[in-house]
């Protein structure tokens, strides 16, 4: 390799503890532009806590997170976030499209005054790349699953972000959006070069845009290509108890790993519908 | 026994006159309608209504202890919100905790304002106007500071009107998008304060809900555009404050039950414009899904049940 391009996310011996409990312990990370890193652990093994600490919402015990060669101190507008998906109630008093217009300029004091036509074009720019314009104007609330998610890609990409983060973004919805969703962060990071984190439970809707997994679990890490990292003597060792990755139909399903918290909720178990 | 003289309850002779006597108190109304309207959007948003209500309460214990103490109501009622917006800015971050807090510190200030009253040796009608309110009774140069502080609520408001907005409706998104919630909530808390503790002496401590809440309650029936939301709680309560005191002119009654009444009448229509509204759309939207059933679509199972889901 003759150049190699800038780092876009950088983690250096980044841990984070609450306590005894140890989430991840340092951690070191590199993204490039376009890369697409799917991170994988069980419930409560710290993925949305790694977002979190990214966007300087989380402090670390030990270690530096950095975007564009400067650590974020308070969330960052050049940071496109879509959050776990909690749908909004169904009184929720904003519409579609002034959710996606606060991406814009949510973050800036005062009133919307200078620069409205501007950024109704940005919106509607934004919202017909998710085939968002039927819907945006009515209530968000009163949006399905699947629409309300297509107006939160919007709001990520509308402030053309150098850096997105997904935390699972696809619980809820049925594969049809599963599947529009996906195809919607992974057109963003092939036409403009934007790396994706994407925190999810279940690797297969993004196995086939997957550059690399991040694993997190029993405070541990592992990261590599998927091939590398999806198989049963790897997560075996990591989890320090046996589980067995199996391939069925298609799919990718890890079976036997222990949750920190809970037991009962063994939700890498995957039962292949 | 039962006799109320009707010409007294409502007598609209000398109304010229009374509406110059009054011009100050007019102003005052429409100011605290326009302040109260748009606060009571972000009350609504940010699920606040019963933190007004525990406001308003230590408000009025500030109120009577000036009162006893011989200094201004003004200055009390502004320090008593002032302290209770902090309090349950800075302790109730969480709406869970938040509830708890107000929970304590509602019934203590009322108690404490009681106390304050009773042993307050003055005229009994001016105990009574701090908690069901009477603007008439109040002068000249408060009713300017009224309207000062009222001002600088909207202009707090409108400055940091953005951010607000955006923490209010979608607080994860905007701490990522560097929204700073936790300054924001505070200075929101006093900004609020500061309405409290005029719409105490305007409407009274226990009927503050009907300026701060209702009008916004209404506007929020019948649009949610973020442009449109806050003009028309704005009106609304301009139209109850100032209606009630006109109304309030012709007649002996107090000014509260007037504007309590106009703001529920206006959430009441609106909230049948918002019903009838919701009725025609859900109507077109069945047809208009039935005719376009595109085939090899696949069949959306999920969509119906996700919100029971979530």
């Amino acid at each position: 390799m003759t150049t190699v391009p800038v780092p876009v996310l950088e983690a250096r011996g980044a841990s984070l503890r609450f306590g005894e409990r140890v989430l991840w312990d340092d951690l070191d990370l590199t993204l490039r532009p376009g890369e697409f890193l799917t991170v994988l652990g069980s419930n409560g093994s710290g993925k949305s806590s790694l977002l979190k600490a990214v966007l300087g919402l989380q402090p670390l015990t030990s270690g530096t997170i950095a975007l564009q060669g400067r650590p974020i101190a308070h969330g960052d507008r050049h940071v496109g976030y879509v959050p776990q998906q909690r749908l909004f109630s169904p009184g929720t008093p904003i519409r579609g499209r002034d959710l996606v217009a606060l991406g814009v300029d949510g973050h800036r004091p005062g009133v919307r005054l200078a620069g409205r036509r501007a950024t109704r074009d940005r919106v509607d720019a934004a919202l017909a790349a998710v085939g968002g314009e039927s819907f945006a104007k009515r209530p968000v609330g009163q949006l399905s699953g699947g629409e309300q998610q297509r107006v939160r890609i919007a709001q990520a990409l509308v402030s053309d972000p150098a850096l997105l983060l997904c935390d699972e973004p696809l619980i809820s919805l049925d594969l049809h959006n599963q599947r529009q969703i996906v195809q919607l962060i992974d057109e963003r990071r092939r036409l403009h070069g934007t790396p994706v984190v994407f925190v999810t439970h279940d690797v297969n809707p993004v196995l086939e845009m997957t550059d690399r997994v991040l694993y997190l679990a029993a405070g541990s890490y592992r990261i590599g290509l998927p091939d590398e990292i999806l198989r049963s003597d790897v997560l075996t060792e990591l989890y320090g108890t046996p589980v067995e990755v199996a391939r069925v139909g298609g799919r990718v399903v890890v079976l036997g790993a222990p949750t920190p918290h809970n037991a009962d909720h063994p939700h890498h178990v995957e039962v292949v519908a | 026994m039962n006799d109320i003289d009707w010409s007294t309850v409502v007598n609209f002779d000398d109304y010229g006159l009374l509406l110059q006597l009054v011009q100050y108190s007019l102003l005052a109304a429409a100011v605290l309608g326009i302040a109260g309207g748009i606060v009571g959007v972000f009350v609504m948003q940010r699920d606040m209504a019963f933190a007004v209500h525990g406001i308003s309460e230590l408000s009025f214990a500030g109120a009577a202890g000036a009162l006893l103490l011989g200094t201004s109501v003004v200055t009390g009622s502004l320090v008593g919100s002032l302290v209770a917006a902090v309090a349950i800015g800075l302790l109730g971050h969480r709406a869970g905790d938040r509830n708890s807090i107000i929970g304590v510190l509602m019934p203590f200030g009322l108690g404490l304002g009681i106390l304050f009253l009773a042993l307050y040796p003055g005229r009994a009608s001016s105990k009574f106007s701090l908690l069901t309110g009477q603007i008439i009774s109040v002068d000249g140069p408060q009713l300017g500071s009224l309207v000062a502080i009222c001002a600088i609520a909207i202009g707090v408001l409108l400055l940091i009107w953005r951010p607000l907005l955006f923490d209010s409706l979608d607080p994860d998104v905007a701490a990522a998008r560097g929204v700073r919630g936790r300054l924001l909530s505070v200075v929101f808390m006093l900004a609020l304060g500061l309405v409290v503790s005029v719409a105490v002496q305007i409407v009274g401590a226990l009927l503050v809900l009907a300026l701060l809440v209702t009008p916004a309650a209404a506007a929020l029936r019948v649009s949610a555009s973020p442009v449109v939301v806050p003009l028309l709680a704005a009106g609304f309560g301009v139209l109850a404050a100032v209606g009630g005191i006109l109304l309030a002119l012709g007649g002996s009654l107090p000014v509260s039950p007037y504007i309590t009444s106009i703001s529920f009448l206006t959430y009441f229509v609106c909230r049948a414009i918002g019903l009838a509204r919701t009725r025609g759309q859900s109507r077109q939207r069945t047809t208009s899904a039935q005719s376009v059933v595109e085939p090899g679509e696949p069949t959306p199972v999920v969509e119906p049940g996700e919100r029971q889901r979530a």
